[in-house]
């Protein structure tokens, strides 16, 4: 097996140490949320600017995390890009970071992006000097635009927010991939390991997911499965698979045996 | 008073109580009744921290959740000794507590929430929990009033309800009664704390001498100064908005409690009072009542109980929860002797008021934890400081 670092995802230039990201929020209380993303050997863990203690307190989120993992704000919880604009700026200001996970949501419902003002805050973010990694919908043509905009990251959904449904347009996902040499996230939507695996095997740099986890009946156990679902997808897609057949091809020779 | 005694079983340590809320009442009453001589300190009013806040649930079962084995049989335990601890309370405080054995119901609408707590249910059932899934047309049938709408439910028999606020009220008196000192609108400026020992309290009022400190402040037990940061409980305040409505008490719309999917819950008092709550938010000492959160509470409760967009509303208001790093409770004699915790408890504080009690006290009188709450004690945080405390210890 692979030294990890000989296999390291760059994002901005900076390697990160893990393939797997994860979120900080819906745990059943903080010191799970310690041990499972302890387990899940993540080195970037995101949270939500607008739910957060920005004076970080003692015990607070930002005090249990800070110092022991790369802190990835996200602008959950914003509808229009004025507003998730002013979040990041926000998020820099307080957290000392230009890394900036976008996320502009089109309705409560479906939490899908709003697509128009995604780009629009993504452009003034960039030119702002983010490094910005986009949430986005899972279609080509906005994922190839962000690349265009200078975004460090794109990362398309693979099923809703919290839908735990995994990678519900593998072909999506795949022509992503083909037309963009960014690092390419599956963010949102993973329920299980093996929805991890597969994004990975389809050629992406990374998941980031979080109620999968903090939602598991052994969030920590789930930390570790994920782990292992994300290095095993990477390694399978770099191994290269075998392509399918229709019909069975034994794989030893039948010429040879015992006659009786 | 000799201010070096030491705290032995045959001589009563006398005893100062940081906070009057019903942790640090609870313990104050049952030391008194074993003949210390008690005293607490308040800056301001009786039970109006996170004990007035509270929704006074004792629910052990609905409310347990992944990762937190070990304080569901402290929970358990505490909901055991209820039904005996209120009758006590009551006749040694001639008050009434509102302890009500109604049950618990937890219901749900849309076809992803009733999965959801269906997972959650089969969770709790295999902890040996006494719960019963109904469908939405059994809900209606112990609860008329609950939407038509909702689709699936699960009762809980054993999770009850006590008026927090009565409670409060009524551990003071019996306090009060039973011999313990008092002292509202007298701050604790700082805890002295000399060679690894503390030694009293400087109040507002001057120095009060003790052979037990006990650290019972809630949310703000770590700002109590004197206290070494690397040895302060690792208690943060978790911020709660919540709402009364006023039912008619002749035809309340709800007997039981009610809980929701997103953390929503409604606790019918005999008052006709609804309590509405809570909104779960790390915002630090954020006191803020806000549009979003009101919104939040009023919504998820109408999907479940229509009727009450006719109710009045009687009463906003915001707390602050203290909630320890895994949301159990910080129970016992500290590192510096003679300094007690009685912190931590989340939501947690009402339903483990009789334990709180009964064991912190012991642990004082004893000067070691009293074994159900061994593993409850503050260094069991020690392996993961904060990145504060860890920076104050270097």
């Amino acid at each position: 097996m692979n030294a990890p670092d000989s296999d390291p995802l760059i994002i901005a230039g900076t390697p990160v140490g893990s393939r797997l990201m994860v979120g900080s929020s819906g745990y059943p209380n903080q010191q799970v949320m310690l041990d499972a993303i302890r387990a899940s050997g993540a080195e970037i863990v995101t949270v939500a600017v607008r739910r957060l203690d920005m004076e970080a307190g003692a015990e607070s989120l930002l005090d249990l995390l800070s110092g022991r993992y790369r802190i990835l704000p996200n602008t959950a919880g914003c509808f229009t890009a004025k507003d998730a604009v002013l979040t990041a700026q926000l998020a820099r200001e307080a957290l000392d970071t230009d890394w900036l996970k976008l996320e502009v949501i089109g309705d409560r419902d479906s939490l899908y992006p709003d697509v128009e003002e995604l780009l629009q805050a993504a452009d003034t973010l960039v030119r702002d000097g983010f490094k910005v990694l986009a949430y986005s919908s899972d279609d080509p043509v906005t994922c190839r635009k962000l690349a265009d905009l200078g975004c460090v990251a794109v990362m398309p959904l693979g099923a809703p927010i919290g839908s735990g449904m995994g990678v519900l347009n593998p072909y999506n996902i795949q022509m992503i991939r083909a037309q963009i040499d960014l690092p390419l996230i599956v963010d949102a939507g993973i329920g299980t390991a093996s929805d991890a695996a597969l994004a990975m095997e389809l050629g992406c740099d990374g998941v980031l997911l979080a109620t999968a986890i903090s939602g598991a009946r052994d969030p920590v156990a789930m930390a570790a499965a994920m782990r292992h679902g994300v290095a095993g997808g990477r390694l399978a897609f770099k191994a290269g698979r075998i392509p399918k057949r229709s019909n069975a091809q034994a794989s030893s020779s039948f010429a040879g045996r015992i006659r009786t | 008073m000799n201010e070096k005694a030491t705290p032995t079983t045959s001589i009563r340590p006398k005893v100062a109580i940081v906070g009057a809320g019903v942790c640090g009442l609870g313990v104050a009453w049952r030391l008194a009744q074993q003949g210390c001589a008690v005293t607490v300190f308040e800056r301001g009013e009786v039970g109006r921290g996170a004990s007035w806040a509270a929704a006074g649930m004792l629910a052990a079962n609905v409310e347990s959740e992944p990762g937190e084995e070990a304080l569901l049989s402290l929970t358990l335990e505490a909901q055991r000794q209820w039904p005996a601890f209120a009758a006590e309370l009551e006749a040694a405080s001639g008050r009434e507590i509102g302890y009500r054995e109604d049950g618990t119901l937890v219901a749900a609408v849309l076809q992803d929430d009733v999965e959801r707590l269906r997972f959650t249910y089969d969770y709790q059932r295999s902890l040996g929990l006494d719960l019963t899934w109904l469908s939405g047309r059994e809900a209606r049938s112990r609860e008329s009033c609950l939407s038509p709408q909702v689709s699936g439910a699960v009762w809980s028999p054993n999770d009850h309800q006590v008026d927090n606020r009565f409670l409060a009220l009524s551990l003071a008196e019996a306090a009060t009664r039973a011999g313990a000192d008092i002292r509202c609108g007298q701050r604790v400026e700082r805890l002295a704390i000399e060679q690894q020992r503390c030694r009293g309290l400087e109040t507002t009022c001057g120095f009060h001498a003790a052979d037990a400190v006990l650290l019972a402040a809630g949310a703000w037990s770590r700002d109590v100064a004197g206290l070494p940061v690397e040895l302060a409980p690792p208690v943060r305040p978790l911020k709660g908005q919540a709402l009364a409505l006023g039912m008619d008490p002749q035809a309340p719309l709800l007997t039981s409690v009610l809980w929701g999917p997103r953390g929503l819950y409604a606790v019918p008092r005999e008052d006709g009072r609804l309590i509405v709550g809570a909104t779960v938010e790390e915002k630090g000492w954020d006191d803020s009542l806000t549009a979003g959160g009101l919104m939040h509470l009023l919504w998820e409760l109408w999907q479940l109980l229509p009727g009450t967009e006719e109710l009045p509303v009687e009463e906003t208001w915001v707390g602050h929860r203290p909630s320890s790093r895994d949301d159990a409770p910080i129970l016992g004699p500290s590192a510096i002797a003679g300094l007690h915790f009685a912190t931590g408890h989340h939501r947690n504080g009402i339903l483990l008021a009789p334990l709180t009690a009964d064991l912190v006290a012991e642990g004082i009188l004893q000067d070691r934890a009293p074994e159900p709450i061994t593993s409850f004690g503050p260094d069991r945080f020690a392996a993961t400081p904060s990145p504060a405390a860890r920076t104050a210890a270097q």
